[in-house]
């Protein structure tokens, strides 16, 4: 028997599908295009910069714009900063994550539906508070009393290293910064973490009730093994919004250009506050340095949100 | 009930006769003796008038069912008649359904297990469950997946590898798995899997065990495996199980119940020993359905 030639398959489409397609299609690669110019924006106008510092750029703490003549040359290192942001950062995922788990717990299993529907609404209009009501909220309100939680933390731990601080003063520490990122992750993590929650499969639970399980026993074996790789997306997501968090940091923190662990010393670092701080009264030279800052900074969130995304993505395939 | 008088007759006079005046079955259930069906009311379990409610939707009306100790007994019927809502009331699974409801009574060795002072944790310790779809826990290995139900139900085990070794043998399936215990539960084929929770539900060492159509995933072979794990089982403990298949019923029950709804909520037809069932019926009904001319 003879192999047949194969055939090709035309599809015609009509006009209006073709319309559709255009208009869908170039939506969609406007927003990778916007992408890419502003990572090339970024990267063409902080290049002299790198060119410059190279490596020390990363691992310098110094940020000097210098006189702009020979005798006093800039320095520019952003080490303090971005592991201020990272710092930080970590200190609101630490508050945040078990918090996000309760509430998602609270929410998808034990709530009645007169509280469920409500909260959850509450909870996607606390995600939408502008940043700076959380800064001005957390100078006014958080901070005092912060302050004194930091200070209590200090004295009974202080034998452990990082609660130990240089000089009694607890206000604008990277502690503190936390604290209010932690609040504004949340909204973020909880509803990932919901969603996920949501997902565990009713045939396993139904399991471990048959077997003599609380409903604890349930969501332990079934539900949080189930959700996990979906809540580290979600607290992946959060960990992108406190990295690249500028104006609540900027309120609540002391930006100080030396590498601080002590995290209830009042002296912290943030690359997007630093950028929004200095740009108004930068040396052109200066500008440079921090669209290189800003340049590391969106590398760096976007790493975490592309991880994050994969994570939660892997966690639904899987299900 | 007064809409169907033959219902009405069936509750009240087969109930209590499945457990006192039935002889032993005759076909391959030679284990079977009648001094095990002689005892009624404190063994065994029992269900008297229950009812069943899915929010406003009536699922179920007055059954009563005596299911004798050391006893097989098929639940059958057209789907939506009622039969695991049924099964899943018999261990207050039912409760974990939103907004379900119930009336009457189970009696569980002559206690009611809906009684205020019941702890539903343990009635579920005592009373096993298998369901339709295999699921064992995908984040445990084989073993752990078998001692799964003492680590929830907080009980301690003294030898936990003589346990998974009997508990894994008794469900037919320790020779298969034995050189791999620790591979994950989930690695199994259906069959396999199946046979690993009712190895689960075992562990527990149940008094009843309660089966939720639990060959309808599998293929053959692996259904004539289960098959004779449940005939093996009934010789130590009370198994109801939910099924489709006729030949299934006719294989491993002692028993027979035939539920149907006509449209309203579902209800107990006809029980009796299952070669009564199959080949003389009470009820036309059930004659039908058996003979495969509707459902």
């Amino acid at each position: 028997m003879s192999t047949p030639e194969q055939r090709e398959i035309i599809i015609r489409r009509g006009r209006a599908d073709t319309i559709f397609r255009g208009v869908i299609a170039s939506g969609a690669m406007l927003s990778l295009v916007v992408l890419a110019l502003i990572a090339g924006f970024l990267l063409f106008r902080g290049l002299e910069v790198f060119k410059d510092f190279g490596f020390s750029f990363l691992t310098g703490t110094q940020w000097d714009a210098g006189s702009g003549d020979a005798s006093a040359p800039a320095h520019f290192g952003i080490a303090a900063m971005l592991i201020g942001s990272i710092v930080t950062a970590v200190i609101a995922l630490i508050v945040a994550v078990p918090f996000a788990i309760a509430v998602s717990l609270f929410l998808e299993y034990y709530a009645p539906q007169f509280i469920r529907k409500p909260l959850t609404a509450i909870l996607d209009l606390v995600a939408a508070i502008p940043s700076v009501i959380y800064g001005i909220w957390g100078y006014a309100i958080l901070m005092p009393k912060a302050a004194g939680w930091a200070k209590s933390l200090n004295s009974w731990f202080d034998w452990i290293w990082i609660f130990k601080v240089p000089a009694p003063i607890f206000d604008r520490s990277p502690f503190i910064a936390g604290l209010l990122l932690a609040l504004m992750v949340l909204p973020i993590t909880t509803s990932v973490a919901r969603e996920v929650y949501s997902q565990a499969p009713r045939d396993q639970i139904d399991a471990a009730y048959g077997l003599g399980g609380t409903k604890w026993g349930g969501i332990r074996t079934v539900v949080m093994p189930f959700g996990r790789s979906g809540l580290v997306g979600g607290a992946m997501l959060g960990l992108g919004r406190a990295l690249g968090e500028t104006i609540a940091v900027y309120l609540v923190l002391n930006l100080v250009f030396k590498v601080n662990f002590q995290i209830l010393a009042s002296a912290g670092g943030n690359v997007a506050s630093l950028i929004a701080t200095r740009f108004g009264e930068a040396t052109p030279y200066e500008l440079k340095a921090l669209m290189a800052a800003g340049l590391v900074l969106f590398l760096v969130t976007l790493a975490v949100n592309a991880a994050a995304t994969y994570i939660v993505s892997r966690s639904r395939t899987s299900a | 009930m007064s809409e169907n008088n033959g219902h009405d007759i069936n509750t009240e006079v087969i109930t209590p006769s499945l457990g006192t005046t039935m002889n032993t079955p005759t076909e391959d259930r030679t284990h079977r003796n009648a001094d095990n069906l002689a005892v009624n009311g404190l063994t065994g379990l029992e269900a008297r008038g229950v009812h069943a409610w899915f929010n406003k939707h009536h699922a179920l009306a007055d059954v009563s069912l005596h299911f004798p100790q050391n006893t097989v007994t098929g639940l059958i019927g057209p789907s939506g008649c009622g039969k695991s809502t049924f099964l899943r009331l018999l261990n207050r699974m039912h409760e974990f359904i939103p907004r379900a409801a119930m009336a009457g009574e189970v009696l569980f060795n002559g206690e009611d297990i809906y009684a205020p002072d019941v702890d539903p944790t343990e009635i579920r310790k005592r009373i096993g469950m298998v369901f339709q779809k295999p699921n064992p826990f995908p984040s445990m290995t084989i073993a752990e997946n078998v001692l799964a139900g003492p680590k929830l139900a907080k009980v301690k085990v003294e030898n936990k590898d003589e346990l998974l070794e009997d508990c894994l043998t008794r469900a037919g399936l320790w020779k298969e798995v034995k050189d791999r215990l620790k591979a994950s539960g989930s690695s199994l084929s259906g069959g396999q899997q199946q046979r690993l929770c009712i190895a689960r539900a075992l562990a527990l060492k149940p008094e009843a065990l309660l089966l939720d159509e639990p060959c309808s995933a599998l293929d053959p072979g692996s259904t004539l495996r289960v098959e004779e794990t449940i005939v093996q089982l009934s010789q130590t403990m009370t198994i109801v199980i939910v099924t489709h298949n006729m030949q299934q019923a006719a294989r491993v029950s002692d028993y027979c119940a035939f539920f149907l709804s006509d449209g309203g909520p579902g209800q107990l037809v006809e029980a009796d020993l299952t070669t009564n069932i199959f080949s003389n019926p009470r009820d036309q009904r059930t004659a039908d359905y058996v003979q495969g001319r509707f459902g």
